[in-house]
């Protein structure tokens, strides 16, 4: 196991009190694995994801563990974790577009991350233009300013960068959601190219798009309003789907083929809950069409087929 | 019945220092637009999509060619027949939190539109008007009046958006990329009323990056490519038997719940890698110096493939 979440609590601090992102949330992923984690906005995806790489100063460690590769990560300690930044763990940052530096040529952005890590840049730089090469960028890149490149360009500059030291862990916040549909099936193929060639071990690719995770994802993780609604193969996760927020959620998604004229197609009614005070119990109750008494305490995070986890009653029984 | 047609429409807008340099961001464009139907308008970014919204909606000049609401130009209209173009044509937009000044009320949009369009209705009036355009909707006045815009979701600020066009008479709605900004669960509720008021004998011309929900929604389609349409007809037919390689990869692209991307027809796969990559290798602005409109009746026409179905030739 190459990542092993346990029960991993991060709260915002905010004036009217805390908000729980994160509430307790327990999760592997193997080697090699891309595991993609999927949700609403507001359900804790991308806070799982920067609490796994830095804490911005709004973040609050309440409980848990984090262990990667047989090591315990010191998530909550931001100057503890310098040691494996980059180096184990990293990160695509949603906006890829305002990640670079636009006062600074590529080339010279990168030799200076470089060099923070201690790494000299005359070493790393031939494999750094192999890597380009890779995903299709010339050499030209590195003498250019980022305001040159267009946004899937840019994607992908930023993809090469943080996986040059081979990290163990890569997340993948919204990478693609601001790209248009073929640069986002080139940037996502890239990802798993960087995997297949053992660039990284392994992936958490944070999208809010299950169609994508289908595409390149091994497993799918659904999280609803900071907890964990469903988690199995993606094949299991979009054809036989158990959670009554995912059935929802996945028979709402129009796909090319489908016709208003033909067949309504029906989102879900209601609006997840504020995280401020969250419900007792399940926190997709007030939504559910299944709900029933035995909801007003929190279902576990049970297997209920081989690799196939669900956090309902109503599948628990 | 009232009837909006875009004809041979081109715009240019000056880029660059001092507007020094020229952008053709929409060329040589046609379609029409009935009541009752929603026309899509599909591309990528800078495909000049929601640049023919924007001249739709008269926020930005046509360069050359003309738009017309039965027959008149809407290039010639001024003052009070300009306020009325805007009684009969509105638009929403995709940020629903940037269409509202955060220090007002939201409901504050519905009294801008009293104050400039029905000063001389009464009280009770209004507000049976008011409570009929929420119905229509399907909003809760309870629930949204008299709230910021920070205390309501995107899609209930969206949807205050259109009830704020259906206060006027609109006959025609600009719905740029209404739902992008809006959650998987409830951007198919707001999809689905673009569909009633379709119903209800509006012409929408829908415009998306998002080929699903054009698919889902409208009863023609445009594709359109660097400011230029290169398929457009039925959306059944448009979909179901492209003709353009562009549309094709489109297709393609568009990941599916179904079925994967590697089960793609390898002919099909080396074309829209090769597609992919004369896209990639484009800069944007590319285009920029002297831009060259299409002379009249020059360059490339479309082509009739089957009734209702048009495609550029490659």
């Amino acid at each position: 196991m190459s990542l092993l979440v346990d029960d991993l609590k991060v709260y915002y601090r905010t004036l009217a009190g805390d908000v729980r992102a994160l509430d307790g949330v327990t999760f592997a992923v193997g080697d090699g694995e891309i595991m993609g984690l999927a949700g609403e906005s507001g359900c804790g995806k991308s806070t799982l994801g920067n609490s796994l790489i830095r804490f911005d100063t709004r973040m609050r460690y309440i409980g848990g563990h984090v262990t990667l590769d047989g090591t315990e990560l010191p998530i909550w300690d931001t100057a503890g974790m310098d040691a494996y930044r980059f180096d184990h763990v990293s990160i695509v940052p949603q906006y890829a577009m305002s990640a670079l530096n636009p006062t600074r040529k590529i080339g010279a952005m990168t030799a200076d991350l470089l060099r923070a890590r201690g790494v000299s840049a005359k070493k790393a730089f031939p494999e750094l233009r192999r890597r380009l090469d890779l995903v299709g960028l010339s050499d030209d890149v590195l003498d250019m300013f980022p305001l040159e490149l267009s946004g899937g360009m840019k994607q992908r500059t930023v993809m090469v960068i943080s996986t040059l030291l081979n990290p163990s862990l890569l997340i993948a916040d919204e990478i693609t959601s601001a790209l248009d549909v073929s640069t986002q099936k080139a940037v996502s193929e890239t990802l798993v190219g960087f995997r297949d060639r053992g660039f990284v071990k392994s992936l958490i690719v944070i999208t809010h798009d299950l169609a994508i995770l289908y595409q390149i994802a091994d497993t799918i993780l659904v999280m609803y309003a900071g907890r964990l609604a469903e988690k199995a193969s993606g094949e299991t996760i979009i054809s036989s789907p158990r959670h009554p927020y995912t059935r929802l959620l996945i028979s709402s998604l129009p796909e090319v083929g489908i016709r208003y004229s033909e067949k309504k197609l029906v989102g879900i009614p209601g609006t997840p809950p504020g995280l401020l005070d969250p419900p007792q119990g399940c926190r997709f109750r007030d939504r559910c069409p299944l709900a029933s008494k035995k909801c007003l305490e929190a279902p576990p995070f049970v297997e209920v087929e081989d690799g196939h986890h669900v956090a309902c009653w109503e599948e628990a029984a | 019945m009232p009837h909006l047609k875009v004809d041979r429409v081109s715009k240019v807008y000056k880029v660059g220092a001092f507007g020094g340099k020229e952008l053709l961001a929409v060329r040589d464009v046609s379609f029409e637009v009935q009541p009752g139907e929603v026309v899509s308008l599909i591309g990528e970014s800078g495909s000049g999509k929601s640049t023919i919204g924007r001249m739709i909606l008269r926020l930005l000049p046509v360069t050359r060619g003309a738009i017309t609401v039965d027959g008149v130009d809407i290039a010639q209209l001024k003052h009070k027949k300009l306020k009325g173009y805007w009684r009969t044509t509105q638009g929403v937009f995709q940020d629903p939190f940037s269409s509202y000044n955060p220090i007002f009320k939201a409901d504050r949009i519905f009294r801008l539109v009293r104050e400039s369009y029905f000063s001389s209705v009464g009280s009770a009036e209004w507000k049976s008007k008011l409570a009929a355009s929420l119905e229509a909707v399907s909003l809760d006045p309870g629930q949204v009046l008299n709230k910021y815009p920070h205390q309501l979701s995107g899609g209930q600020l969206q949807r205050l958006l259109i009830a704020r066009a259906l206060l006027l008479d609109i006959e025609f709605l600009v719905a740029d990329e209404v739902i992008s900004m809006l959650d998987a669960s409830t951007r198919i509720d707001v999809l689905n009323l673009l569909g009633d008021l379709k119903a209800r004998g509006l012409g929408i011309v829908f415009i998306t990056h998002d080929l699903s929900l054009g698919n889902y929604i409208s009863e023609k389609t445009v594709i359109l490519r660097r400011g230029a349409v290169v398929e457009m007809g039925a959306t059944d037919k448009v979909f179901g038997n492209p003709q353009h390689p562009y549309t094709k990869m489109l297709l393609a692209s568009v990941p599916q719940l179904h079925s994967k991307w590697e089960e793609l027809d390898p002919q099909l796969k080396a074309q829209i890698t090769e597609l992919a990559g004369s896209q990639a290798a484009d800069r944007p602005y590319a285009e920029a110096g002297r831009a060259v409109l299409p002379a009249d009746r020059d360059g490339a026409e479309l082509v009739e493939v089957e009734h209702d179905h048009l495609a550029a030739p490659v």
